[in-house]
C-alpha cells in the first residue's frame, strides 16, 4: 500500500526526491521544499549546536507563526467597535463560541515572543554576531523588536477591559510628553502661529496615535487594524530580509 | 508556643526581606551581584556552583509564593511571563557565560574553541531540521499545557471614569514606568526608549573591536558586555520586576510580603538642584529669570553631556578614544552618559531627595 502511494503520481508530484536517507536525497529534501529552502544545505556543525544559538531565533519565528495561526483564527469572532468587543471576547472565554485554547494561546505566546525575542537578542550579542558581516542584520532585528513589542502593545487593547484601556492609557500618555510634537512636551509650546499653538491636546502626537484625546471607539479601531494587519505585514517582510541576509553573511556566524 | 516562636522568626524574616526590597538596597544589590558575577564568572558559573545558587534561588522563590500577599502579585496572569522570564534569563546567562569561561580558558592555553572546527559542514537534513522539529513539538506543548492551566484575563469591561490603582502599563513597559519615579515622561517615555533603540542600532558600528566574533567570550569584549549586561539585567529586567511586583497603588513601594494598602502614603519631599544652589550654599532668594535661575542645573548637565566626555577621552577612555576615533567615540559616549544619568539621578533622589536637575516647568523642560 505505502509503496502504491510512493510510486503513484499523485505522491510523485509533490516530492521530486526519494526518502532522504542518504547525502543526495537529503540535499534533495531541503533545496525542492520552498520552507526548508531558507536553510542552505548543509551548515557549520558549530552553528547549530543547541548551546550556541539556544534556537531562540527559530522559537521566536515559531511563536510568531503561531500568533498568526491563532490570531486570523480569533478575528473570525472578533469585531473591533465598543459595543461588541468586550462582549465578543466574553463569549469566546464563556465558551458560548467554542474556541478551545485559542485565546489563551494566542496571549500566551506573545509574552512568550517577547521573552524569547530579548532572548535571542542576547544570544546574537553575546557571540559577538552583530560584529562585521552581519551589522546590518543586527538593526534589521532591532527593527524587529521594536515591531514585536508594538504588536503585542496593540494588541493589549483589544479585549476592551479596564486592564487594556488602562494600560493603553498609561503607555499613550507618554506620547503627549514628546518634545516638539507633544502638547506637555518641552519646546512645543513654541509652536505658534499667528498666536495659535500648533501643537494641543486635539494635534499632538498623542492624538494622532490614538486618533482621540484618549482611548476610545477610534483608538480601538486604530490598534485593531495595525495589530491585524499593517503591523504584521511589515514583520513578516523584515522576518524575510532577515532570513536572506543569515545566509547572504555567510550563515550562523562562528570563529573566523 | 514553639509555634508561636517560629511564626515570629519568619515575621522578622520576611520584614528584613521587606526592607532589603525598597528601592535603594534593591538596585544596588542588582548591581553589586551583577557586578561580582561578572568578576567572577569563572567561578560562578561552574555546574555545582551554578546548580546550588539557581536552584536555592528557585527554593526562595516557591518558599515566598507561600506568602499570601506574594502570591496574589505573582499569579496574576499576566505577571507569570515575568516569573517565566526571570529564570530563563538566568538559565541563559549561566549557559552563556559558562561557554565564555571555558573558551576564555582554552584561549589561555591556546587550545581550540567550542565552536571550532569552522570547516566541518552537517546536512540540514536531518541534524538542523530534527533539532527544529523537536525544539517546535516542546515549544508547543509548553503552550498548551500553560494556556490549560492559566486562563488569559478578562477583567471589567473598559470605563474611562474609573481608573484602576495602580494603573500599569504592559509588564514588558513597566520598566520605563519604574524610571518615571525619577524622570519626566518626555525623559522616561520617550527619549530613554528612542535611546535604547538608537543604541542598539549604533552598537555593532561603534564596536570596533574584531575579537569576540562567533563565539561565547567575555574577557575579550569585557567592557562591552558589562555595559549591555548591566543595560539589559539591571536597568531592564530589574525595574520590569520591581515596577510589576514592589509597586502598589498610587505607585508606592510595598515589599514583597506587604499587603497593597490603596491608603500607605509615602513622604513626598521634593528638592530642587536650584534650591541646593541658590537657598542652602548662597542663603539668598532664587533669581526671577528662568535662565539664571535655572544656571547651577544647566551647569551640571552641561558639564555631564559635554565637559565629562572630553575627561573621559583623556583619562581612562583614553585608549577606546584611539581605537575608535572621534566620531564613534562621541555617539558612543554620549548614549552611555545617558545610560548612566539614570543611576545617578537615582542616587541623587535616595539620597536628598534631589526632584530635577534642571527645572523649567515653564515650558515642561525639567531633567
Ligand atoms: C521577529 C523576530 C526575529 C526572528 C524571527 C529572528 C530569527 C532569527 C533566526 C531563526 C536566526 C538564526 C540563528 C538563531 O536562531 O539564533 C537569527 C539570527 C540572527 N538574528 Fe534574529 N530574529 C529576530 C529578531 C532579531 C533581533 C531582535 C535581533 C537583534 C537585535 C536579531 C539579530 C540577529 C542576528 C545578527 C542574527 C545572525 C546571528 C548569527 O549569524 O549568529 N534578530 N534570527
Amino acid at each position: 500500500m505505502i509503496k502504491w502511494i510512493r510510486e503513484g503520481q499523485v505522491w510523485n508530484s509533490i516530492f521530486r526526491h526519494g526518502i532522504p536517507r542518504d547525502r543526495r536525497t537529503r540535499a534533495m529534501a531541503v533545496l525542492s521544499n520552498v520552507f526548508l529552502h531558507l536553510h542552505p544545505v548543509a551548515v557549520r556543525k558549530s552553528g547549530i549546536r543547541l548551546s550556541f544559538t539556544w534556537c531562540m531565533g527559530g522559537l521566536t519565528f515559531f511563536l510568531f507563526l503561531v500568533e498568526i495561526v491563532t490570531g486570523v483564527l480569533l478575528m473570525f469572532y472578533y469585531r473591533p467597535v465598543v459595543e461588541y468587543a468586550y462582549n465578543d471576547i466574553q463569549a469566546m472565554r464563556s465558551g458560548v463560541v467554542s474556541m478551545g485554547l485559542l485565546r489563551e494561546i494566542h496571549r500566551w505566546a506573545a509574552h512568550a515572543m517577547i521573552i524569547a525575542i530579548w532572548l535571542h537578542m542576547l544570544r546574537v550579542f553575546l557571540t559577538g554576531s552583530y560584529k562585521p558581516p552581519r551589522e546590518f542584520n543586527w538593526t534589521v532585528g532591532v527593527i524587529l523588536l521594536v515591531l514585536t513589542m508594538l504588536l503585542s502593545f496593540t494588541g493589549y487593547l483589544l479585549p476592551w477591559d479596564q486592564l487594556a484601556m488602562w494600560a493603553i492609557t498609561v503607555g499613550s500618555n507618554m506620547a503627549r510628553a514628546t518634545p516638539l510634537a507633544g502638547h506637555e512636551g518641552p519646546g512645543a509650546s513654541f509652536l505658534v502661529i499667528d498666536g495659535v499653538p500648533l501643537i494641543h491636546a486635539g494635534s499632538d502626537a498623542r492624538f494622532q496615535l490614538l486618533a482621540g484625546t484618549f482611548v476610545g471607539p477610534n483608538a480601538l479601531l486604530r490598534f485593531y487594524v495595525l495589530h491585524c494587519v499593517f503591523i504584521p505585514v511589515v514583520v513578516t517582510v523584515l522576518i524575510a530580509v532577515h532570513f536572506w541576509r543569515i545566509r547572504k553573511d555567510g550563515g550562523i556566524s562562528g570563529p573566523l | 508556643m514553639d509555634y508561636l516562636l517560629a511564626e515570629s522568626g519568619i515575621d522578622r524574616i520576611k520584614h528584613a526581606i521587606n526592607v532589603i526590597c525598597e528601592p535603594a538596597p534593591f538596585f544596588v544589590l542588582s548591581c553589586v551581584a551583577l557586578g561580582v558575577f561578572l568578576i567572577g564568572y569563572r567561578f560562578w558559573t561552574k555546574p555545582v556552583v551554578a546548580a546550588i545558587f539557581g536552584g536555592g534561588a528557585v527554593l526562595f522563590y516557591a518558599l515566598s509564593a507561600l506568602d499570601p500577599n506574594f502570591f496574589l502579585i505573582i499569579a496574576k496572569p499576566d505577571n507569570v511571563p515575568i516569573s517565566i522570564m526571570m529564570l530563563l534569563v538566568g538559565f541563559f546567562t549561566w549557559l552563556a557565560f559558562r561557554q565564555a569561561a571555558i573558551n576564555d580558558e582554552r584561549l589561555e592555553k591556546g587550545e581550540p574553541l567550542l565552536e571550532a572546527g569552522a570547516d566541518d559542514k552537517v546536512l540540514v537534513w536531518p541534524d538542523l531540521v530534527y533539532t527544529e522539529f523537536i525544539a517546535l513539538i516542546l515549544c508547543t506543548a509548553f503552550l498548551i499545557v500553560w494556556a490549560i492551566y492559566l486562563r488569559a484575563p478578562l477583567e471589567q469591561p473598559a470605563d474611562p471614569s474609573v481608573a484602576p490603582n495602580p494603573a500599569k502599563a504592559p509588564w514588558y513597559f513597566l520598566g520605563l514606568q519604574e524610571l518615571l519615579v525619577y524622570f519626566d515622561p518626555w525623559i522616561a517615555g520617550v527619549l530613554l526608549p528612542g535611546l535604547i533603540i538608537l543604541g542598539l542600532v549604533a552598537l555593532p558600528y561603534i564596536d570596533k573591536n574584531p575579537r569576540g566574533n562567533g563565539y561565547y567570550t567575555f574577557k575579550e569584549r569585557w567592557f562591552v558586555i558589562t555595559t549591555y549586561m548591566f543595560g539589559w539585567v539591571v536597568l531592564w529586567v530589574v525595574l520590569i520586576v520591581f515596577g510589576t511586583f514592589l509597586r502598589g497603588p498610587n505607585w508606592i513601594f510595598f515589599g514583597p510580603y506587604e499587603f497593597w494598602d490603596a491608603h500607605k502614603l509615602a513622604a513626598l519631599l521634593n528638592i530642587q538642584f536650584r534650591d541646593i544652589f541658590w537657598i542652602k550654599a548662597l542663603g539668598r532668594g532664587l533669581p526671577g529669570h528662568w535662565l539664571v535661575r535655572e544656571a547651577p542645573g544647566l551647569a551640571f548637565i552641561g558639564f555631564w553631556f559635554t565637559g565629562l566626555p572630553f575627561l573621559l577621552a583623556w583619562t581612562v577612555m583614553r585608549k577606546i578614544y584611539r581605537q575608535i576615533g572621534f566620531i564613534r567615540y562621541v555617539i558612543a559616549v554620549q548614549l552611555l552618559l545617558w545610560m548612566f544619568l539614570v543611576p545617578l539621578k537615582m542616587a541623587f533622589r535616595w539620597t536628598i531627595n534631589l526632584q530635577y536637575f534642571v527645572a523649567i516647568t515653564e515650558f515642561f523642560f525639567n531633567i
